[in-house]
């Protein structure tokens, strides 16, 4: 495999209540420079908990209570985030790995033009940019998502679900980061859209290189896109390979279980029982 | 037999026919502002069509009275999110027993067997559910409870909008799977709304895909999905993951969405 | 019935919408909801008409007047007099009630709200003019620190929760339980008696001229200190309570979470994004509130004896001035829809999705 871009070894998550609910249970995981990972489980399978640890972004209750993340940077420098100050942490997010959530329609200030929101990235990562320079770069972003550059003074409310996840794409790409982790980006869009989304993402990825963690319960979409897979279930990762080889020998009994839970598009029938 | 015509003002549908016949299952696809929800609609009688009628059994819908109530009776709803369309503060006995006393459909002594039995139907044990709240439940053991209810009035029609969208997806064949059962045993007629291909191929017997209020394709579920004649209906099926021909087709072709 | 509501409005967005770059840009900010806007001032309008005309009969339906209430405190004048006085004050009940209403409409109109006994015969617009500043100043400015101080604290205390901040609520919650009369005395009490700290009433001092002086000034402030304090003592509370649930609710937003992940430091994150969403509400009960500074000061003015409005309706009352107490009424209730207009338009201006809400 080719150089490492992302090791996570034996992370553990808690939720500090009562009973305490230990959401993530010694996951370890490398990704590759360039690589696209495919996370995928079912809802409280701990997917999405392990994607906001790894960026430091959980709220309490949730404690990471074991574990090392160490980024390999493209200068040769390996971080180790998990030892950041809060001050390093917060330059290092989005700069390094930035994220496109679920709710298309919720990531957004719905007070604030889109524009302004791009713009904040530049302000506070980029402050030797001129005010000039912030405006046409969220130009270029715009245009490059195909959202259109004369859309940077509509509020979040004026486009559509497809738009919006648009925009967060525009926007994650903004500072050029090594690493996108996408939690769910398309399973509120139709599957028109959808598939437009992770084309662009795809010619995007080709243009500036970067790794993605594409998280869903969304298998099928999954094996179709990624090059390898992790299968999680309970907070613990059963399975991770290929995508090919989950798809034609998965190991994991619970792999198996998923696989046969969507019903094939164009397969034999018989999974609905009639 | 069941007939719906109808064109809407915005165009949310336009001269859209189709007939459902009891013990069949038509899947009606497309996405969302397609129409497909505006025919739930009609159907329930929420929004009325600017032409065209439905017809049940060959008579129209009854506008009031005993007959609309029995109309009520005969077409019943599952809707798409089992944490919204359950009351959080009745118990499931509730939830059950509510069309059974409303409709008359059990003396007074019977009702607690009937809504046992029903829950039976559902694939639940009685004991366990029927004096619990919505919110002790899981999301998919809800929806059983909110098919259950749409059974308590005997009905001959179901009308699912989008049933399983909203479940962990290890549960969804399931429920799936319990709504052909019932579809079969009690010979009901179902018309399933959703946008996803792959299950409306094996749970239909018949597709109708809509596009913009109009209906583009309309045939036996496996000639629309594996040989769509329509543009747009193959686009769709174009765009929905499928692994099997993706893994045919493109072997060792990796690195990402093509 | 989640999934099936927006169907029929979404129609031709995302589908269509598929690879093609936006025609239509800021469409919807330029549009003016004439429709909305022409809907809320005819709302508007029958309110004024309902309260003014309510106005009208309440005076119509008390018993007793003026004029008796004068002659028995007046007692050598004659009965000519009292009927004299009793048509310059169009007490003359030979007219009819509707004649009654559309006179009372027109000299409306024309700005005349009668003449007020009680304070010798000058015209009731003169007396209420007269007062009105006082408590406008007064309760106003009360308002407004109170609202501010509310608000950022309650943003504060919101975005530190579980933080030893949050034992701000239950000391201003309970500060704003006190019954106002009470805290009001034990101000004077503690400040005016004891310290000597403040006046104990009154805008300014016995003897005064008032005038743009800055001693004149200097009175009304000392003598404004401990009301205004007070009034912001017992209602900071509720901002603060209000601000600090809202800023919860908003803190558990996506998008908050998405101004974090970006890497905004924490002050950006409460001010630009947090606080921001989470004041919408609080302005517009702000914009409510103003409208009852005129009305809700009467306690204030009473244990104050504070020359505003409040105690212009209560001397009005007691001596059964009603010309006086209906003009009283008049500016209380004009006062309440103009806050409500303001609350209306303040809200449009800072919640964009408002201003398209044209259904």
């Amino acid at each position: 495999m080719s150089e490492p871009l992302l090791s996570i070894h034996d992370f553990s998550v808690t939720y500090d209540v009562d009973p305490p609910v230990h959401a993530v249970k010694g996951v370890t995981l490398e990704l590759a420079r360039g690589e696209i990972l495919g996370l995928a489980g079912e809802s409280g399978c701990g997917k999405t908990t392990l994607a906001y640890g790894v960026q430091r972004l959980l709220k309490a209750p949730a404690v990471i209570t074991n574990g090392s993340v160490m980024f390999h940077d493209a200068s040769g420098e390996d971080v180790d985030i998990n030892a950041l100050g809060a001050e390093e942490m917060r330059r290092f997010r989005w700069d390094k790995i930035s994220m496109v959530f679920q709710g298309a329609m919720n990531s957004l200030n719905p007070v604030a033009q889109i524009g302004s929101q791009l713009e904040d990235v530049f302000e506070v990562h980029r402050p030797e940019m001129t005010p000039r320079q912030r405006r046409s770069e969220v130009a270029d972003l715009l245009e490059l998502v195909r959202v259109g550059a004369q859309r940077a003074r509509s509020f979040p409310h004026e486009l559509s679900g497809g738009m919006r996840q648009r925009v967060m794409i525009a926007m994650a790409l903004a500072l050029r980061p090594q690493l996108m982790v996408m939690d769910e980006p398309t399973t509120a869009l139709d599957v028109l859209v959808q598939r437009e989304i992770i084309r662009q993402i795809s010619q995007l990825r080709h243009e500036f290189g970067f790794s993605v963690i594409f998280i869903t319960h969304d298998l099928p979409l999954l094996l179709e896109i990624t090059d390898r897979i992790a299968i999680m279930r309970e907070g613990e990762i059963v399975e991770v390979g290929r995508a090919e080889q989950i798809w034609t020998d998965p190991q994991d009994a619970y792999t198996r279980t998923l696989l046969s839970s969507f019903p094939r598009l164009t397969g034999e029938r018989g999974v609905v029982v009639r | 037999m069941y007939n719906v015509r109808g064109s809407g003002q915005m165009k949310a549908l336009d001269d859209v026919s189709f007939t459902l016949r009891s013990g069949r299952t038509i899947g009606l696809v497309g996405q969302s502002g397609s129409g497909k929800s505006t025919i739930a609609k009609i159907l329930i009688q929420l929004e009325t069509p600017t032409s065209g009628e439905v017809l049940l059994d060959g008579a129209p819908i009854p506008r009031r009275g005993k007959a609309l109530r029995s109309y009520r009776q005969q077409l019943r709803m599952v809707f798409q999110d089992p944490f919204a369309s359950l009351n959080p503060y009745h118990s499931i006995r509730y939830h059950i027993e509510r069309p059974l006393r409303l409709g008359g459909l059990a003396a007074n002594d019977q009702v607690d067997g009937e809504v046992r039995r029903l829950l039976e139907r559902v694939r639940l044990v009685p004991d366990a559910v029927i004096d619990r709240r919505p919110h002790e439940l899981s999301g998919g053991q809800r929806q059983r409870v909110a098919i259950a209810r749409a059974l308590a009035s005997r009905p001959t029609l179901l009308v699912a909008d989008e049933p399983v969208s909203m479940l962990d997806v290890s549960i969804r064949l399931g429920v799936l799977n319990l709504l052909a059962d019932l579809q079969r045993e009690e010979g009901l007629g179902v018309l399933y709304i959703t946008h996803d291909l792959a299950t409306a191929r094996h749970f239909s017997d018949e597709i109708i895909v809509l596009n913009q209020g109009r209906i583009v394709e309309q045939g036996p579920a496996d000639d629309v999905i594996l040989d769509p004649q329509n543009p747009y209906t193959r686009e769709l099926r174009a765009a929905s993951p499928d692994p099997e021909r993706h893994f045919a087709s493109a072997a060792g072709n990796l690195g990402g969405a093509q | 019935m989640t999934g099936v509501q927006p169907q029929l409005a979404e129609l031709d967005t995302d589908a269509l919408e598929v690879g093609t770059t936006a025609t239509s840009a800021d469409g919807g900010r330029a549009r003016v909801p004439w429709r909305y806007l022409g809907r809320r001032a005819a709302f508007y309008l029958f309110t004024l008409w309902a309260a003014i005309t309510i106005n009208f009969f309440l005076r119509r339906m008390m018993k007793g007047d003026a004029v008796s209430q004068y002659l028995s405190r007046n007692r050598n004048v004659s009965p000519e007099a009292a009927d004299a006085l009793r048509t310059l004050l169009g007490l003359d009940s030979d007219k009819s009630l509707l004649e009654q209403y559309l006179d009372y409409w027109v000299l409306l109109a024309q700005g005349d709200l009668g003449i007020s006994l009680l304070h010798g015969l000058r015209p009731v617009t003169e007396v209420v003019s007269g007062a009105l500043p006082w408590t406008i100043g007064l309760v106003g400015v009360a308002t407004i620190f109170s609202f501010a101080i509310g608000t950022v604290g309650g943003a504060v205390v919101g975005w530190r929760r579980g933080s030893r901040a949050d034992a701000l609520i239950p000391i201003t919650t309970f500060l704003s339980t006190i019954p106002y009369f009470w805290l009001g005395l034990l101000a004077i009490a503690v400040f005016s008696v004891n310290l000597g700290w403040f006046p104990i009433g009154k805008a300014y001092g016995v003897g005064m001229r008032p005038g743009w002086n800055a001693e004149f000034i200097g009175q009304v402030l000392h003598h404004g200190a401990l009301p205004i304090a007070t009034i912001v003592v017992a209602s900071l509370g509720g901002w603060m309570l209000g601000m600090r649930n809202m800023m919860l609710t908003v803190l558990d937003e996506d998008y908050i979470t998405v101004a974090q992940a970006k890497g905004m430091p924490n002050q950006r994150v409460l001010w630009g994004y947090a606080a921001r969403n989470a004041v919408l509400p609080q302005i517009q009960s702000f914009a409510l509130s103003i409208g009852f500074i005129v009305g809700g000061s009467i306690v204030m003015e009473m244990v104050f004896s504070y020359p505003g409005i409040g105690k212009l309706l209560l001397d009005a009352t007691n001596a059964k001035d009603y010309a006086l107490m209906q003009g009283v009424f008049l500016v209380i209730t004009i006062s309440v829809l103009v806050a409500n207009i303001l609350a209306d338009i303040v809200y449009a201006f800072l919640d964009p999705r408002t201003r398209q809400a044209g259904v």
